[in-house]
C-alpha cells in the first residue's frame, strides 16, 4: 500500500467522482419528509403564510393604514373589502397580510436568535464540563424558574415594549430550554466512542466541537426549535394583545385581535379573523415541526 | 514472523524499536480517592511486531493502550514513566505535536463499531477526514484514498460503501470501515483495543485474519488487547499478560501460551476451551479481580494463588527469568514450571 495517491487512484478519483454524490443526511430527510403528505400540506401553508407577507405590498387591495369612517366593521363578503374592515374602516385582507409580515418574523427570528446562542452555549456547557458547565446552567435554570409568559411580558414591559424589545424578550425566553437541550445532547455525544476515535485520529478539540458535536447535536436541537415557532407566535401575538407588542398603526395579528375585540357582538367573523390565522400558521407549523421529527429520525 | 528476542526494556535502542514503554503508570485521581489504574508497565515493540496484551477487564489493558496516545483526560490523569514512539518522548509531547502523532503515527481501533463511527457523517467522510488533516489532501483526492481504504480491507462493493452511512452497514463491515479509518494514513503503530470482541465468531476470524495480513503488507506494528487467549495465539509474536495494572509475564508468544509460567498464565490458560474431552471440567480461577483503589502490598494475584507462599503477599515479586527470553513475575517458578510440565499445554 503507498500512502501518495498513485496514478491508479488518481485514475480511479476521476472514475469516481461522477457516481460520488454523496446522498447526505438532509437530502434522506428531504425524502422522507416528501412521503409525508399531511406534512406537506402544512408545509405548503407556511410558505403561502411567509410568500404572502414578504409580497403584501404587491397582493394587498388597499392600504392597511388607509381608515375610512363611513365602512367601519363592514362583514366579510363586502364589495371591494373581500374580508371586511376593521373598527376604523381599514381593509382586513390588507391588514391581514401586513400583519403576517410581524407574526411571522416574531415567530421565527426569536427562536433562530435562541438556537445560535442557546445551542453554542449549551455545546460550549457540555463539552467544557466543570465550573463552565455549573455557571452557564445554573444561570439558566434561573431563567427557567419563570413561566415563559410572565418572563416575556416582565422583560417586554420593562424595556417599554416595542417590537424590539418583543424580540429580544422572546430571545430570552427561549435561550433556556435550548441550551438544556443542547447541553443534554453534547454531554452524552461527548462520551461516545467516535469523539474519542475522532481524538485518536488527531482532530483538535475545536474540530471535533465544529463536525462532531454540532453535526449531532443539531437534528435534536433543530426539531425542538421547529416546535418554539408556534410557541413563540402565540407568546408575540399575547404581547401585542397586552400592547407590549408593536406600536399601532402598525398591523399585528395579536394587536389586531385585541382591538377588535370590543366589536364581537358587532362582526363577530371579522373580529375571529387574526385569532384564525395566529390559530393556522402555529398549527402548521407544529405540525411540520412533528412531520420534521419523525424525517430526521433517519435511524428507525 | 520476527525472531526478535525480548530485552529487558530501556537496555539499548535498536534502530528497528518502533515503542519503547518503561515504567509506565497511570494513575486516576479525584478528589476523594485516586486509582493505581496501571504500575510499573514496561514493554517495547520492534517495527512490524505485533505485541498483544492479555488481561481480564479492569486490568490496565486498555488504558495501557490510551496512554501511549495520550487519549486520557488530562486533568485528571497523572501518567509516569516513559513513552518513546519512533525516537520521540510521547508524554513530553505539545498539545500540537500529539494531534499531528495521532492518527498519523499512531491510531486505534475501538471495541464497539457501532458507536466508534459518527452516525451523521458517511464512511467515505469519515475515512476522507483524516487523511485532509493529516496528509493534505483535497477532498476528491481524500475520497479517493478512502476509496482505495475501503478495498484494502476488502469491503465488498466499495463505491457504494463510500456513501453509506454506519447504520447502513453491518458490524462486521463497521468494524472494516473502522479499520480504514485507522490505516488511512499508513501508520507506523496500530492500537487495537479488542477490535474482534463485539463481533460474531466467524466475523471475528475474518477481521483478524485481514488485520493480520494488512500488518504484513504494511509493516506496521501492532499492539492487540484482548482478553481471548486463541486471538493471541493467531496474530501476536510477543505477549504481555497484565493483571491489575502491571505485567505479571512477558516473552514470545509461542513461548508464554506454551509453556506459561505464572500462576495467572496458567490459570487463564486451563480456563480456556481448547479441544479438551467434554467430560473435563473446565478450571476457573477461584476468587476476583483485586479492587484497584485497594491494592495488597505483595503480588496482587496472591489471594487467588494455589502457589502462594506467606512472602508472596509481602513484597511485590520482581521479574524472574523465564528459560527463554522473557520473565515472569513469581517468586515461585521452579514450582509452577513443575506444574506445567505435568499439565502440558496442547497447542
Amino acid at each position: 500500500m503507498t500512502t501518495e495517491i498513485g496514478p491508479v487512484a488518481a485514475r480511479r478519483a476521476d472514475a469516481v467522482t461522477p457516481a460520488y454524490k454523496p446522498k447526505g443526511y438532509w437530502h434522506t430527510v428531504a425524502e422522507r419528509l416528501s412521503d409525508d403528505k399531511a406534512t406537506i400540506v402544512f408545509l405548503t401553508i407556511i410558505i403561502l403564510a411567509i410568500l404572502s407577507a414578504v409580497f403584501a405590498p404587491i397582493i394587498a387591495p388597499h392600504d392597511p393604514y388607509a381608515t375610512s369612517m363611513i365602512a367601519r366593521l363592514k362583514p366579510i363578503g363586502t364589495e371591494s373589502y373581500l374580508l371586511g374592515t376593521d373598527e376604523l374602516g381599514r381593509d382586513m385582507l390588507s391588514r391581514l397580510l401586513y400583519g403576517g409580515r410581524m407574526s411571522l418574523a416574531m415567530g421565527i427570528l426569536p427562536v433562530l436568535f435562541a438556537v445560535g446562542i442557546g445551542g453554542l452555549l449549551g455545546v460550549l456547557a457540555g463539552f467544557a464540563g466543570g465550573v463552565t458547565n455549573t455557571l452557564i446552567m445554573r444561570t439558566m435554570d434561573v431563567f427557567y424558574a419563570f413561566p415563559s409568559v410572565l418572563l416575556a411580558v416582565a422583560i417586554s414591559g420593562t424595556m417599554g415594549g416595542g417590537a424590539a424589545s418583543g424580540l429580544l424578550a422572546l430571545t430570552l425566553v427561549f435561550i433556556p430550554s435550548l441550551c438544556r437541550i443542547a447541553e443534554t445532547a453534547t454531554t452524552q455525544i461527548r462520551s461516545l466512542d467516535f469523539v474519542e476515535a475522532a481524538r485518536a485520529t488527531g482532530a483538535s478539540s475545536l474540530s471535533i466541537i465544529s463536525r462532531h458535536i454540532i453535526g449531532n447535536v443539531l437534528p435534536p436541537v433543530f426539531i425542538y426549535a421547529s416546535s418554539l415557532v408556534s410557541v413563540s407566535i402565540l407568546l408575540a401575538a399575547g404581547l401585542s394583545f397586552l400592547g407590549l407588542g408593536v406600536e399601532p398603526p402598525t398591523p399585528d395579528w395579536g394587536q389586531m385581535l385585541s382591538n377588535l375585540r370590543q366589536a364581537i357582538y358587532i362582526q363577530p367573523l371579522v373580529c375571529a379573523l387574526p385569532g384564525i390565522a395566529i390559530f393556522i400558521v402555529s398549527l402548521s407549523f407544529n405540525l411540520v415541526s412533528d412531520g420534521l421529527r419523525h424525517a430526521m429520525d433517519v435511524k428507525s | 514472523m520476527s525472531s526478535t528476542a525480548i530485552r529487558e526494556p530501556g537496555t539499548s535502542l535498536s534502530t528497528d524499536e518502533l515503542l519503547n514503554v518503561s515504567d509506565l503508570s497511570v494513575e486516576f485521581s479525584t478528589r476523594r480517592e485516586s486509582v493505581q489504574a496501571v504500575n510499573g508497565v514496561s514493554f517495547s515493540l520492534q517495527k512490524g511486531e505485533v505485541l498483544c496484551i492479555i488481561g481480564e477487564s479492569g486490568s490496565g489493558k486498555s488504558v495501557t493502550m490510551r496512554s501511549l496516545m495520550r487519549l486520557l483526560p488530562e486533568s485528571r490523569t497523572h501518567i509516569g514513566g516513559n513513552i518513546t514512539l519512533d525516537g520521540q518522548d510521547v508524554l513530553a509531547m505539545r498539545n500540537r505535536q500529539l494531534t499531528a502523532m495521532r492518527g498519523s503515527k499512531v491510531s486505534m481501533i475501538f471495541q464497539e463499531p457501532m458507536t466508534a463511527l459518527d452516525p451523521v457523517y458517511s464512511i467515505g467522510d469519515q475515512i476522507a477526514e483524516g487523511v485532509m488533516r493529516h496528509l493534505g489532501k483535497t477532498r476528491k483526492e481524500a475520497t479517493a484514498r478512502a476509496l482505495e481504504l475501503l478495498e484494502l480491507v476488502r469491503v465488498p462493493s466499495p463505491e457504494r460503501r463510500l456513501r453509506a452511512y454506519p447504520h447502513e452497514l453491518s458490524g462486521g463491515l463497521r468494524q472494516r470501515a473502522m479499520i480504514a479509518v485507522a490505516l488511512s494514513c499508513a501508520p507506523k503503530l496500530l492500537l487495537a483495543d479488542e477490535p474482534t470482541t463485539a463481533l460474531d465468531a466467524t466475523v471475528q476470524i475474518q477481521v483478524l485474519i485481514l488485520l493480520k495480513k494488512l500488518q504484513e503488507e504494511m509493516g506496521m506494528g501492532i499492539i492487540f488487547v484482548t482478553h481471548d487467549l486463541g486471538v493471541a495465539a493467531q496474530i501476536a509474536d510477543k505477549v504481555a499478560v497484565m493483571y491489575a495494572g502491571r505485567l505479571v509475564e512477558y516473552g514470545l508468544a509461542r513461548d508464554i501460551l506454551l509453556n506459561p509460567r505464572h500462576p495467572y498464565t496458567i490459570g487463564m490458560l486451563n480456563s480456556t476451551v481448547r479441544g479438551q474431552d467434554r467430560s473435563v471440567d473446565i478450571e476457573a480461577i477461584p476468587g476476583n479481580p483485586p479492587d484497584l483503589r485497594n491494592l495488597p502490598p505483595g503480588c496482587a494475584f496472591a489471594p487467588r494463588c494455589g502457589f502462594a507462599l506467606e512472602q508472596c503477599s509481602a513484597a511485590q515479586p520482581e521479574p524472574a527469568a523465564r528459560p527463554d527470553a522473557g520473565y515472569a513475575r513469581c517468586i515461585r517458578l521452579d514450582e509452577t514450571a513443575k506444574v506445567a510440565e505435568r499439565h502440558p499445554i496442547k497447542a
